[in-house]
């Protein structure tokens, strides 16, 4: 059902707050993943269990740096577990759901509260926000109301964020509708009816700007990543993957932050990637001189094979390449592409099944029998 | 392109139970097909890990074959239907990344099917006289 969260001196934040500690001293949860604050003044997940130390949760707090899905799997994915609620952006929700399917998380026991997302900033930026002057949350949050985005000026959103279609909330056990909404009036928020009873939660009408407010964005972002699509398409076309990605250093950053890559062991750092010494004279003989580290275009066209269709767009990947490279956009880019083959979309459903572990008997039948 | 001499590489890794054997049939019964291929024997083509397929085109392989059973005849079930989806991706990913899909094939190709191997290799490597040499031979800097 729909419900407002009330909202005491216009202090979204402390409403919030005061959410998540009622969901714990009810005991619908015994503890509460979600973005704080730590006494440094970064912004890392926690797991709550003392409801007095939501007082640093800081959900709205427009930076990512870590896609929570990856923490969350290893707090749900095998019993005995506790009962949590995750506070997550949309894109770490659908993340999520992917882990789900890959057997790397569980939505048992799970309680997922989706907020709205305006857009985050990297790590750097809002420290250097922070050191200067402040973060504007309340810019962000008024521009949410109207759909008018805009980030904080001499700053930008993270390069996934300014393309992406999927910020609001559209799925999770819990729903809070941040765009549209008239947040003097409460905070709009869809959940189960017996959890709202179980909180007290009162039905409220629905704001009725939110599909409005919704849509004006999604037209923004979507005429953005059109023209980003556009223009890494064209250099991959003309210059292959081993142009765009001439410039790695194999880092594996890009892997290292990527919530989809679980894999405990990447075979890129297993024993089949290590040659014996004549190996490589071999291969530098044959082709005259052989790029090293070896096999770095195949590191990336296998992560290709292995995630892209379960790629949701976060976007870490781009933020964390020392060269600067633009590996999310080209996941995205070849995402869609493939996504579209298996009429497929990443982190919607539990339900559906990942496109390379099922198939039907009667597709594709021409495949395999040329003659 | 006219043929120059140019004799392609094929990488074909073939299931052991249809492909394989089929292969071999190929060769007892004498049919005659070009020394192109280099085999690699899998248990199924659903072991096929797209990784092997780049790897063999990034390293310079003109062509790589896929082989495994007819679908409804994979000893395992199911692994030739999810090779099939398997390909389909790469292939199209290949696509994307401005790569030449055109040299991976998938054949299905069965025990009693020494003739359709013979044939599928001849066809493969006409094909890829014609298309000419990966230019992935000369790139070094992958
Ligand atoms: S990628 Fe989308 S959902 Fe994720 S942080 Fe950026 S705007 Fe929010
Ligand atoms: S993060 Fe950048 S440099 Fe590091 S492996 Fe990925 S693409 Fe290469
Ligand atoms: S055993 Fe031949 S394809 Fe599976």
């Amino acid at each position: 059902m729909r419900a407002r969260i009330p909202v005491e001196n216009q202090d979204t934040l402390a409403a919030l707050r005061g959410f998540l500690k009622r969901l714990l001293e009810t005991e619908a949860v015994e503890a509460v993943l979600v973005p704080m604050e730590t006494p440094a003044g970064a912004v890392t997940p926690a797991l709550v269990a003392d409801p007095a130390l939501l007082d640093a949760a800081d959900p709205l707090a427009p930076v990512l740096g870590l896609n929570a899905a990856r923490v969350v799997g290893p707090v749900t994915v095998r019993e005995p577990r506790g009962r949590v609620a995750a506070v997550l952006r949309p894109c770490e929700y659908r993340a999520l759901v992917e882990l789900v399917k890959l057997q790397q998380a569980s939505l048992e026991d799970l309680v997922t509260v989706v907020v709205d997302c305006p857009g985050t900033y990297t790590v750097p930026d809002y420290q250097k926000m922070r050191a200067n002057g402040g973060v504007d949350r309340a810019a962000l949050l008024a521009g949410m109301r109207t759909g008018d985005l805009a980030p904080q000026s001499g700053y930008s959103f993270r390069d996934a964020c300014g393309m992406c279609e999927n910020f609001a909330a559209v799925a999770g056990d819990i729903r809070v509708e941040l765009f549209g909404a008239d947040l003097s009036a409460g905070i709009p928020v869809v959940l189960p009816d017996d959890l709202a009873g179980h909180l007290g939660l009162e039905a409220a009408p629905e704001d009725g700007r939110r599909a409005e407010v919704v849509d004006k964005v999604t037209r923004s972002r979507v005429q953005a990543r059109d023209a980003v699509f556009a223009e890494i398409r064209g250099r991959l076309e003309k210059e292959g993957v081993e142009g765009v990605f001439a410039a790695c250093v194999r880092c594996h950053n890009c892997m290292t932050v990527c919530p989809i890559c679980y894999c405990k062991t990447c075979l890129f750092k297993s024993p089949v990637m290590e040659h014996e010494p004549m190996q490589y004279m071999a291969w530098a003989r044959r082709k005259g001189a052989y790029r090293l580290p070896a096999d770095t275009m195949l590191f990336h066209l296998t992560r290709l094979n292995h995630m892209v269709l379960s790629c949701i767009g976060c976007g870490l990947c781009t933020d964390a390449c020392p060269a600067d490279l633009p590996v999310g956009r080209v996941f995205r880019a070849v995402g869609q592409q493939l996504q579209a083959v298996f009429d497929y979309v990443p982190g919607r459903s539990v339900e559906e099944p990942l496109p390379l572990i099922t198939f039907r008997e009667d597709e594709w039948s021409h495949v395999g029998e040329e003659r | 392109m006219s043929d120059n001499g140019f004799e392609p590489k094929i990488v074909a890794f073939l299931c052991n139970w249809c492909t394989y054997t089929g292969a071999d049939l190929a060769g007892t019964s004498r049919i005659q097909y070009p020394p192109n291929v280099r085999i690699i024997r899998l248990m199924c083509s659903g072991s096929v890990d797209p990784t092997y397929v780049l790897k063999a085109l990034l390293d310079g392989a003109d062509g790589v074959l896929i082989g495994g059973c007819h679908p409804g005849d994979c000893h395992y079930q199911s692994g030739n239907y999810k090779a099939r989806r398997r390909v389909i991706a790469l292939k199209e990913i290949l696509k994307q990344a401005g790569m030449e899909e055109d040299r991976v094939w998938l054949r299905w190709i069965s025990a009693s099917e020494g003739q359709r191997f013979a044939d599928t290799v001849t066809q493969m490597v006409q094909y890829l006289k014609e298309k000419g040499p990966n230019p992935m031979k000369r790139e070094w800097a992958v």
